[in-house]
């Protein structure tokens, strides 16, 4: 083997209070696809600060070796200098300039602080030729999808001639198509010669593009797997990931035996939303569902197949416009016009962007627990903040919530616990329907399992879940029965003892327009 | 481990087991109470260095104009000239804690005050009445605001601004350009009134010694509760020791608190006024429902909405109570002038602005304490104060003035950068 492009060795990285790594040692070979991954709080993402210098030389101990020089770099520039580029999982764009605008920004074609447009269109378009993506330029960023942004992004890199790549969870928020056309470019760039280190918690992904994986766990590396050698299985990764074997990721579930004919829970029927501004397009088109208690059911779909729009407009009209349809709750019409009509006839709905619209970051954890169903630890409109912290301890007790007390704040918590606390909210408020909008989304195995456990329990107790992912895996282990869904309307209804992942991808797929 | 949210209530209580936060161990292997006080000190930065600030101007100015800026009827006056900024910060920060803001409080209090003028010198109501109507324009100043941000969704900056125009167009059409007055006696008494004297004569003011212990017997008994409380339910507590001295020192302050303004003319009408928003506000914000959900609602909008809070109705009555308070404002201003003028009010709204930030508040919103609003208002009213004693003119008490705001704003960011938020 050659001489290795990037080696850290032994380091160490403490915070306040916190040893983030203790004694990470990483070796990646030239051209390689090196995957790293862990689960959250390992130390994944410091890491990559240290390296690409958000934590400056100094913050931490151990070293650095780029190219076979010790690096000592002050900030992002100068790792950026020496071809050491880090692309963030929140993509750090500007929407309102145009892709060229975005591409160059900090890195301008210009003589004297002037400009030069035709310059930089011409090398824009030469590197988006590079990346594969087709749009002009000029092209305001907010105009174009996520997964395009991403090559915006990847284009970006290569402007500053980059020789690292760092990508932090790439494909996150892309949808399978998009996904899986970037993992192409990855391929792509690696013949070219770019190293890239990709961290993922797609296991799939690892093996598809991965050369080799590098595993941390608590701060500490754990492993460097070969994957190209071909032993080297998605449960193999698990088991150095968290430590342990995971022989099933999901909790033994006994299937839903209540009676087919009963009363649903929560039936919707012809269910039809159109878009806030593009108000002729139909987001949701005619969708009828049931859910009875005891069940979890699926909604399956690609990204844009309508399924958060579905579920955000059935709670309180939270999305979207000119909604039509019906809606009953254990067999009468229900009326919920507004969240508060929704919460009180027993709905909840977990949403998928917990930061955006499910948590208030800067509060405590007991304050947000409590958020939805204030008034059950209240009298006569006085908060009664003894019992809230009780009822909020129990709640990080029972969902093992991993925080000292109630009383830290939400946006210091890892993924997972925060998605922990907005599931305590939610149980909190005590419903009988919960619409779960990707509940996994973003977290680790082993919270995971943890988080399929509670939405079981739930299901145990009676409540109806409704279960939205786009982990295919996961709608066939926890599901009763899979919706899928695609461009608006519903495509399938797949029983738990007849879904597979085939037979899902090929209803998700159906164009029935 | 930073105390971000230490302005929340329950941040005050030391956290078992939080990174960083276990104070080191004596050799006995138990907490020393030098490191508990430094740890409690650096917990609560963001809370208490504003009170530290302010206990530090307090003893510049005491020396500087040679123990003047205590004198019992210096600390009247103080209370008597910072009153209507102090009311106008504490409805200044519930809007910026709710995420807003608000330009035209200074217009609105001139035009209340105005608008008393009007209806007590040229129809000859008599007060009382005036002073209900006069709060009422308030309230419908502060729901037509209301309605456009809340309701409709113009930006809180815009809207205000056009009432900042509007309510001074209106005083000034009103009062054209002559002041009006004099006011009857009962009104003016509101800014410029002291309470009764009861019983024997003596070197103090009786009623008011009876207030002050009435009011330290309540703050003991209080601390006392929570204590108590807190041990019911295994939370941390302060060790015996430290809880005494903190009880004695909050007993002093309440007592020479009280002994000033007794060996003068008693307790003003408006500090009664004032104690009664701030507490009454107090607990509003942090103990009943509505108070949470402005902190959600500032925190995160979103979130908070599809949490079932009903974000329209409470940004709109965010904005009808401070309508409310700054017809309030107003109407104390007037009083203590005794005459509705045209230029009254000129600048409150920066001023209580300013309150608001030193305070503690946060310009995204979600953060901040009607206590600390409280704490930047008589920062900067000491400053007005001491300044004017030692004979500093207005031209420098401005350029000082924007300095602390720059200042204390600063050594905030400052102090969430260093613990790492």
């Amino acid at each position: 083997m050659t001489a290795p492009v990037l080696e850290m060795r032994s380091i160490v990285k403490t915070f306040p209070g916190v040893r983030a790594l203790s004694g990470v040692s990483l070796s990646v070979a030239p051209g390689e696809v090196h995957a790293v991954c862990g689960e959250n709080g390992a130390g994944k993402s410091t890491l990559m600060k240290v390296l690409s210098g958000v934590h400056p030389h100094g913050s931490y101990q151990g070293e650095i070796l780029f190219e076979g020089a010790p690096c000592a770099f002050k900030d992002i520039r100068a790792s950026e200098a020496q071809g050491i580029v880090i692309i963030h999982q929140e993509l750090a764009l500007v929407p309102y300039l145009s892709i060229a605008e975005n591409i160059f920004l900090g890195n301008e074609h210009a003589t004297r602080g002037i400009i030069s447009w035709n310059e930089t269109l011409k090398h824009a378009a030469a590197l988006l030729e590079r990346v594969g993506l087709r749009e002009r330029p000029q092209t305001r960023v907010a105009d174009i999808g996520v997964g395009k942004q991403q090559l915006v992004e990847i284009a970006k890199a290569l402007a500053k001639r980059v020789k690292l790549l760092i990508l932090d969870e790439p494909t996150a928020a892309l949808n399978d198509g998009d996904s899986a056309q970037l993992l192409r470019l990855i391929l792509e760039l690696k013949a070219q010669g770019i190293t890239s280190i990709i961290i993922s918690h797609k296991l799939n992904e690892i093996a598809e593009v991965a050369d080799s994986v590098t595993i941390l766990r608590d701060g500490r590396t754990i492993e460097t797997l070969d994957v190209r050698a071909g032993s080297t299985t998605e449960d193999r990764i698990i088991r150095g990931m968290v430590g342990r074997d995971l022989d099933h990721r999901f909790p033994e579930r006994t299937a839903y035996e209540g009676d087919p004919g009963a009363e649903p829970a929560l039936e919707v029927r012809d269910w039809t939303v159109h878009h806030p501004i593009d108000q002729q397009r139909k987001v949701v088109d005619g969708v009828s569902l049931k859910v009875r208690r005891g069940e979890i059911v699926g909604i399956a779909g690609l990204m844009g197949a309508g399924r958060t729009e579905l579920a955000m407009s059935l709670f309180g009209r939270s999305y979207g416009r000119g909604i039509s349809g019906t809606v009953f709750k254990d067999g009468r019409e229900i009326r919920t016009r507004t969240v508060p009509e929704a919460v009180a006839h027993g709905i909840a709905y977990v949403t998928e962007d917990r930061k955006q619209y499910g948590l208030n970051l800067i509060d405590t954890i007991g304050r947000n627990i409590t958020m939805s169903a204030l008034s059950k630890v209240a009298r006569r409109g006085v908060v009664d903040e003894h019992e809230e912290t009780r009822v909020a301890e129990s709640y990080r007790t029972s969902m093992n919530i991993k925080a000292p007390t109630v009383f830290e704040q939400v946006g210091r918590l890892s993924g997972g616990n925060q998605q922990k606390v907005v599931l305590s909210k939610w149980i909190f408020a005590g419903p009988d329907v919960l619409i779960l909008d990707e509940p996994t989304r973003g977290i680790d195995v082993g919270a995971k399992y943890e988080i399929y456990t509670v939405i079981d329990r739930l299901a145990a107790q009676g409540k109806a879940v409704v279960l939205i992912s786009s982990e295919l895996p996961e709608l066939l282990g926890m599901c009763d029965r899979v919706y899928t869904m695609a461009a608006g309307r519903l495509t399938g209804e797949v029983p738990r003892a007849e879904a597979t992942q085939e037979v899902l991808m090929r209803h998700m797929t159906r164009n029935t327009r | 481990m930073g105390p971000v949210t230490t302005d929340t209530p329950q941040d005050g209580v030391p956290k078992k087991g939080a990174p960083g936060a276990a104070p080191p161990p004596s050799p006995s292997g138990r907490p020393t109470a030098g490191a508990l006080l430094l740890e409690a000190a650096r917990r609560n930065m963001r809370q208490y260095g504003m009170l530290i600030a302010l206990g530090l101007i307090i003893v510049l100015f005491q020396i500087w104009t040679d123990g003047v800026l205590l004198k019992p009827n210096n600390v009247t006056n103080l209370v008597l000239q910072n009153s209507y900024i102090l009311v106008l910060a504490i409805g200044m920060m519930i809007v910026i804690v709710a995420g807003h803001i608000d330009l035209s409080v200074g217009s609105l209090a001139a035009f209340v005050s105005a608008a008393c003028a009007v209806m007590m010198v040229r129809h000859d109501m008599p007060w009382v009445p005036a002073l209900v109507l006069g709060l009422l324009i308030g309230a419908l100043a502060g729901a037509w605001q209301g309605f456009w941000i809340a309701y409709v969704g113009i930006p809180s900056f815009i809207v205000t601004l056009a009432g900042m125009l509007l309510f001074r167009g209106g005083t000034q059409i009103f009062l054209g350009s002559r002041s009006l007055g004099p006011f009857p006696e009962g009104f003016q008494k509101i800014a410029t009134g002291y309470l009764p004297e009861v019983g024997p004569v003596t070197n103090y003011h009786n009623l008011t010694l009876l207030l002050g212990l009435a009011l330290l017997a309540v703050a003991v008994f209080q601390e006392v509760r929570d204590r108590r409380r807190q041990q019911a339910y295994e939370l941390d507590v302060l060790p015996r020791g430290l809880f005494l001295l903190k009880c004695a020192g909050l007993a002093a302050a309440v007592l020479a608190f009280t002994l000033t303004l007794a060996s003068y003319r008693g307790v003003p009408v408006v500090l009664l006024l004032l104690a009664a928003l701030l507490i009454g506000f107090g607990y509003v914000m942090r103990n009943a429902v509505v108070g949470r959900h402005v902190y959600a609602l500032g925190g995160n909008r979103a979130a908070a909405k599809l949490s079932g809070v009903k974000d329209r109705r409470v940004t709109f009555l965010v904005f009808v109570n401070m309508g409310v308070l700054a017809a309030l404002a107003g109407i104390v201003y007037a009083a203590r002038l005794n005459a509705g003028v045209p230029q009254a009010g000129i600048n409150f709204e920066l001023e209580a602005i300013a309150a608001s930030f030193i305070g503690g508040a946060s310009m995204s919103g979600g953060v901040g304490t009607v206590f600390g609003a409280i704490i930047g208002g008589l920062v900067l009213g000491v400053l007005n104060n001491g300044m004017s004693l030692v004979g500093i003119g207005p031209d420098y008490q401005q350029v000082i003035k924007g300095l602390v705001l720059l200042a204390a704003v600063g050594f905030d960011v400052w102090n969430k950068r260093r613990v790492g938020a």
